[in-house]
């Protein structure tokens, strides 16, 4: 995903010859393309002031959540890599992974720059243990098959874009650009993964199935997206982030239009062949779903009672995914290249 | 006055690293260039997309082209707000596409009040294949070899294409 191709090549430098492109590219004031090396701030030159009357604290956790959301999510997706069906869906899930990861970084970057710790993005995304993290489970969880992939972005996506659109009229004027940009980019998420669903779900007996399962196995996490947080709720209130609870109509519309022109049955309706406890676990309908609902389906070892990934209480899966994520920058702290 | 204007002129020129037939001017990203009581230069420059790699080059290449110039203290801030679109890319830059084979975009999609709306399916409008003219042609893929492009093909050269899309 790097741009790092030769047509990059600053011009000749008058000093000399390169011994190879990355000295090239290493050239100037400004070595890149590496961790932790030349990766200016995201934020360079933006205005970072916390807005009046706004608990700093409260807003770097609130930007965690929202920057590990999209962290974790484009994890996953980068996983696709070298793996995915086709090369187009193959180049259309790295663009994503991609542009999740700049929402990332800019939204890692703002929460390291208000809460006073003075942690950059990578200190954040690389050093921080499991417990740390505050994104939703539903980025967190193992890939399946590629029906499963476009289940979970369908969902992710849509909801993020509720939230993104209500938070382009932040007080907060960094998370109120980074979600004006960010509507832009997530809209395009969506309805790739939407096109995939009807492609899917309208195609074969074959595919339709494996959709169905694709959606069967995210919907148990969708209660948890629409459960705010304290203090998503607090910062709402005072006009700074979006309430996750507003943002459920506006989502079930769109699944129900999605799952519509694919033909499928709602995740959350009984399958006439299911088995007792088997198949689309009947949680979360389309209509409100009661309290005791809302809480995920499988609390992962060691969570609290009730706890979300928004506590930091997350599946096992985060174990493995941070242990990749987080390897190069710990065996090798501070390195350059 | 004069060496302001220059200033801006020395930073609207320089090419955009993926698309290098676009200058940054061309491509509307470049949204400021101030001289300080100093004698610096501060550039602002806002990011097509939120993870465009290109972002950290281009920061690179602005500098390194003004302190060329003569200007020894440079800073390049990135302005998030308002939101890049595809409606900065003037005519000139449309025109350079068009002749780098690369179909330009329409107008970014205006938008209504209330939910952003899904859309199914391919785009109902046509492009026009940059090598050939002809209207016959579709869309491949809704993400190509950098943020900022879909793929197309078309239907009476057969000749693949990319497309800047509208955002």
């Amino acid at each position: 995903m790097s741009a790092a191709g030769t047509d990059h090549l600053p011009p000749a430098s008058p000093e000399g010859q390169h011994g190879n492109a990355y000295e090239a590219l290493n050239e100037g004031d400004d070595p890149r393309w590496a961790y932790g090396t030349g990766f200016a701030d995201p934020l360079a030159g933006v205005d970072t002031a916390v807005p009046e009357g706004v608990d700093a604290a409260e807003l770097a956790a609130y930007c965690l959540m929202l920057g590990d959301d999209a962290l974790i999510m484009s994890h996953r997706l980068q996983e696709w890599c070298a793996r995915a069906p086709e090369l187009e869906e193959e180049v259309a899930l790295a663009n994503i992974a991609l542009d999740l990861l700049g929402q990332a970084r800019l939204l890692l970057a703002r929460a390291g720059a208000v809460d006073g710790s003075g942690r950059d993005e990578d200190t954040l995304a690389f050093q921080r243990d499991p417990g740390e993290f505050r994104n939703v489970r539903l980025a967190e969880v193992p890939n399946g098959d590629f029906a499963h992939t476009t289940a979970r972005l369908l969902v992710f996506a849509t909801w993020r874009l509720a939230l993104l659109d209500r938070l382009a009229a932040s007080r907060d004027p960094v998370l109120a650009a980074v979600a004006a940009k960010g509507v832009k980019e997530v809209a395009y998420h969506r309805d790739y993964a939407a096109g995939w669903v009807v492609r899917l779900g309208d195609g074969t007996a074959y595919s339709r199935e494996r959709m169905a399962e694709g959606l069967a196995a995210v919907w148990p996490l969708v209660p948890e997206l629409f459960t705010p947080h304290p203090a998503e709720r607090r910062l709402a209130r005072a006009g700074v982030a979006a309430d996750p609870a507003a943002a459920r109509e506006e989502f079930d519309a769109t699944l129900a239009q999605v799952l519509t022109a694919a033909t499928l049955p709602h995740p959350a309706a009984p399958r006439r062949d299911d088995a007792p406890g088997g198949g689309a676990p009947g949680l979360d309908g389309p209509s409100t779903p009661s309290p005791d609902l809302r809480k995920p389906s499988a609390p992962g070892p060691g969570s609290q009672e009730g706890a979300l990934g928004r506590d930091g209480a997350h599946t096992p899966a985060l174990d493995g995914l941070l242990a990749e994520l987080q390897s190069v920058a710990r065996a090798h702290p501070g390195a350059r290249w | 006055m004069r060496r302001r204007a220059s200033a801006w002129e020395v930073a609207r020129e320089v090419p955009d690293p993926e698309l290098p037939m676009l200058t940054l001017g061309d491509l509307g990203i470049l949204r400021h260039v101030e001289e300080t009581v100093t004698g610096g230069v501060i550039v602002a420059i806002t990011p097509t997309y939120s993870g465009c790699p290109a972002l950290e080059a281009i920061r690179d290449d602005v500098g390194t082209a003004l302190r060329a110039a003569g200007y020894a203290d440079v800073e390049v801030r990135t302005l998030l707000s308002p939101p890049w679109t595809t409606d900065w890319i003037g005519e000139t830059g449309r025109r350079k596409l068009a002749e780098a084979g690369i179909a330009p975009p329409g107008a970014a999609p205006a938008r209504a009040a209330g939910p952003v709306p899904l859309t199914l399916g391919p785009p109902r409008r046509r492009l026009r294949c940059p090598r050939c003219g002809s209207d016959a042609t579709e869309e491949l893929s809704r993400f190509g070899s950098t943020a900022c492009k879909s793929l197309w093909r078309c239907g009476d050269c057969r000749e693949p294409f990319e497309h800047v899309k509208e955002i």
